[in-house]
């Protein structure tokens, strides 16, 4: 690939390559042939590949997700589209009780290796249902991977090693992002580990930890704490399910300060679990409080306030300043110094 | 000007009388032994199995049990006409036809008695194991039919549902993907009257089940479920249109639940005894009993034989079941993801500790 590409087209790349690659991969979802996808995350693909291996559905989300169990079971690598988000929950039950469980539930005799792909997330000016990040929903079930990239070479990489893996992966696409940069992407067919974190910025006084549409944020919010001196760590945490916790408690440990960014509400959010297992593993290296920046508990509003309930870049950064302040309070008792 | 587009009208098969006598001229394969001797043997097996099922769970030796009792026919005849590359898509009370299929029938005790080992299928190649949230397999049984069709494998794929289930999404849409994509589906509704407590009249205002199917554009029809001829020639002719291409189709096979809903129900609180009584005139093994005594292919000493033979192995299957320890404790985590993360370790432990330590 000698183009610049942005996330949307590497998920249109990693697609074709693994239809490329892979007979037993198969796309379907609604509108995802002959249009390409409502955003056009499969465009072309119908066209090169065939109506048999890029396939229309019925309108139906309940159905989507459960012909696909039924056909991952037969060891076929189906992967579907839900078109938002905000469409998903009535594949909830097939997702919860049955893609999650069919190994656990054969003793290992089937398996479900499918992908369920949702844009999600606010920030682009869409109607009701359109801006929600539900994430942690998914995140909480046991035997569902939940995966989400922030950059053209993750999406591309993560979305390999979603089709890839044979347990059920939910690939979570930040719409508001899904065009907001280009870089190179080599179609290698290389895989990125779904079970990993990514440290996008090494720095020493304060790890930023968040992933999707936030990471640009958490990217732009560590360049101007750079230039005040202030040296960030930013780490993407790609995976909601399992999540590699490894990464992210070294980090800390090494940091004594953790901020969480994610656009869903804070209750019940996978920060909160973040939050609450560094708290449990770290405590006495904590040099301030785990502070989180999220969305706010109520219903995502529609699109004229949206941006006032999106966390952005000075979010981080009044974030940021807390926590350095907190230790600075402490650092100042400790030494008599106050 | 009115044109009417569109005009149907739905069958119901029906071969024997509820005394067993026919009531039309029969299909020429019914004047031997075979078949139909084997399906009473397994409709007998199938009912000893039941019974002592109940006993277990009235003395505390097995969890809550979902009867089969009026749905051996069903079973039976499904399970033998199906070969072993068609694809079974079960719902929960198919435990004659799991055992046809190739489960053990501790297997079938294991998954009642609370161990996961029992619905691990582990000799039912690409069969789907028992499905709990009702009309949920429906789908899978769309996605392994599409699977099937996309391979050009010439096999077929057996989903069964109850009643209930009918008026769930699930099997609309499964029924709507399985018309437009034409894939090699045999929908089974077993109409056994009762969904727990609700009856059919109350489940649904059309006349038919099966007619659902023919808003999904698939043939459908009904048949005597309490018949084992009928249900042979029925189901035989869907599966052969299955399995050469012709597209799906639905059953609805006409039954009588005449259990409890589980042994966790009590009946009796809603269903009028005098229409227990009425529907076990209708008791499928009786149905074909007097059929296959009076064209002389049954005796009373295979009768004895048979139901000898029955008792015997379900006492063994329940020996094997009582005999088997739990499985340990890890398992929990074993089969969770393809590669257990390192993270769940230490749960395990947690696990173990909570136990009482004993595992």
């Amino acid at each position: 690939m000698s183009e610049p590409i942005c996330l949307l087209e590497a998920v249109n790349l990693a697609l074709a390559r693994s239809l490329q690659d892979d007979p037993e991969v198969i796309l379907f979802g609604e509108d995802i042939g002959h249009n390409g996808g409502v955003f056009r995350a499969t465009d072309g693909l119908a066209h090169r590949f065939g109506a048999h291996r890029v396939v229309d559905t019925p309108l139906a989300e309940t159905m989507i997700a459960g012909t696909a169990v039924g056909m991952a079971t037969q060891g076929l690598r189906p992967v579907v589209e839900i078109q938002f988000m905000g469409f998903i929950f009535p594949a909830f039950e097939q997702l919860i009780c049955h893609a999650a469980r069919m190994r656990h539930r054969t003793r290992g005799r089937l398996s479900c290796p499918m992908v369920l792909r949702a844009p999600f997330g606010g920030g682009i000016h869409a109607p009701e249902h359109h801006s929600e990040s539900t994430e942690a929903l998914l995140a909480h079930i046991p035997g569902l991977r939940v995966v989400i990239p922030s950059s053209p070479a993750r999406a591309y990489g993560l979305l390999l090693g979603a089709i890839h893996s044979d347990d059920p992966v939910i690939f979570l696409e930040p719409k508001r992002i899904y065009r907001a940069s280009r870089t190179l992407v080599e179609d290698n067919g290389a895989a990125l580990p779904i079970d990993r974190c990514f440290t996008l910025r090494e720095g020493s006084d304060l790890t930023l930890i968040g992933f999707g549409a936030m990471i640009p944020e958490c990217l732009d919010a560590a360049e101007q704490l750079a230039e005040r001196g202030i040296d960030c760590e930013v780490i993407d945490v790609a995976s909601l399910n399992p999540i590699d916790y490894d990464t992210l408690l070294a980090s800390v440990a090494k940091t004594g300060r953790a901020v969480i960014v994610h656009e869903a509400p804070g209750k019940g959010g996978v920060g909160a679990d973040i939050s609450a297992v560094l708290g449990e593993q770290l405590w006495g290296q904590l040099r301030a409080p785990i502070i989180r920046v999220t969305g706010l508990d109520t219903v995502m509003p529609y699109y004229r306030n949206e941006m006032h309930y999106l966390p952005g870049v000075s979010d981080i950064l009044d974030a940021v300043n807390k926590s350095l302040e907190a230790g600075r309070d402490e650092i100042l008792q400790a030494t008599g110094s106050g | 000007m009115r044109d009417i587009v569109f005009k149907t009208e739905i069958a119901l098969t029906r071969y024997l009388s509820a005394d067993g006598k026919p009531l039309d001229t029969l299909p020429p394969w019914c004047s031997a032994a075979e078949p139909l001797t084997t399906y009473y043997r397994w409709m007998v097996l199938a009912r000893q199995f039941d019974q002592k099922a109940i006993a277990l769970q009235r003395t505390g030796q097995l969890g809550t049990y979902a009867s089969s009792l009026g749905a051996e026919a069903i079973d039976v005849v499904t399970g033998h006409l199906m070969t072993p590359a068609d694809v079974l898509v079960p719902y929960y009370r198919n435990h004659a036809l799991q055992m046809i299929r190739g489960t053990p029938m501790h297997d079938i005790l294991l998954y009642w008695g609370g161990d996961e080992r029992g619905n691990s299928g582990a000799a039912m190649g690409r069969d789907l194991p028992n499905a709990v949230p009702i009309a949920t397999q429906t789908l899978h049984a769309a996605g392994a039919a599409a699977a099937l069709k996309y391979r050009h494998q010439p096999h077929a794929v057996v989903c069964l549902c109850g009643d209930g289930a009918t008026s769930k999404g699930d099997f609309a849409e499964a029924l709507n993907l399985a018309g437009v994509w034409h894939l090699p589906l045999v929908m089974i509704v077993n109409n056994n009257q009762w969904a727990i407590s609700v009856p059919r009249h109350m489940q649904c205002a059309a006349p038919t089940l099966a007619q659902k199917a023919l808003a999904a554009g698939i043939p459908a029809e009904q048949v005597d479920g309490n018949d084992a001829i009928a249900l042979h020639e029925v189901i035989e002719h869907a599966l052969v249109r299955a399995r050469s291409g012709k597209g799906p189709s639905l059953i609805e096979a006409l039954s009588y639940r005449l259990s409890d809903h589980t042994t966790a129900d009590d009946a009796s609180r809603y269903r009028a005894p005098e229409k227990l009584k009425e529907a076990w005139q209708n008791d499928p093994i009786r149905r074909l009993r007097h059929y296959l005594l009076d064209q002389g292919l049954w005796d009373d000493a295979q009768e004895r034989a048979c139901l000898d033979e029955a008792q015997n192995r379900v006492q063994s299957a329940v020996e094997q079941y009582l005999a088997t320890p739990p499985e340990p404790v890890e398992c929990m985590f074993e089969y969770l993801y393809a590669e257990r993360p390192e993270q769940l370790s230490g749960q395990i432990d947690s696990a173990r500790i909570r136990g009482g330590g004993s595992a």
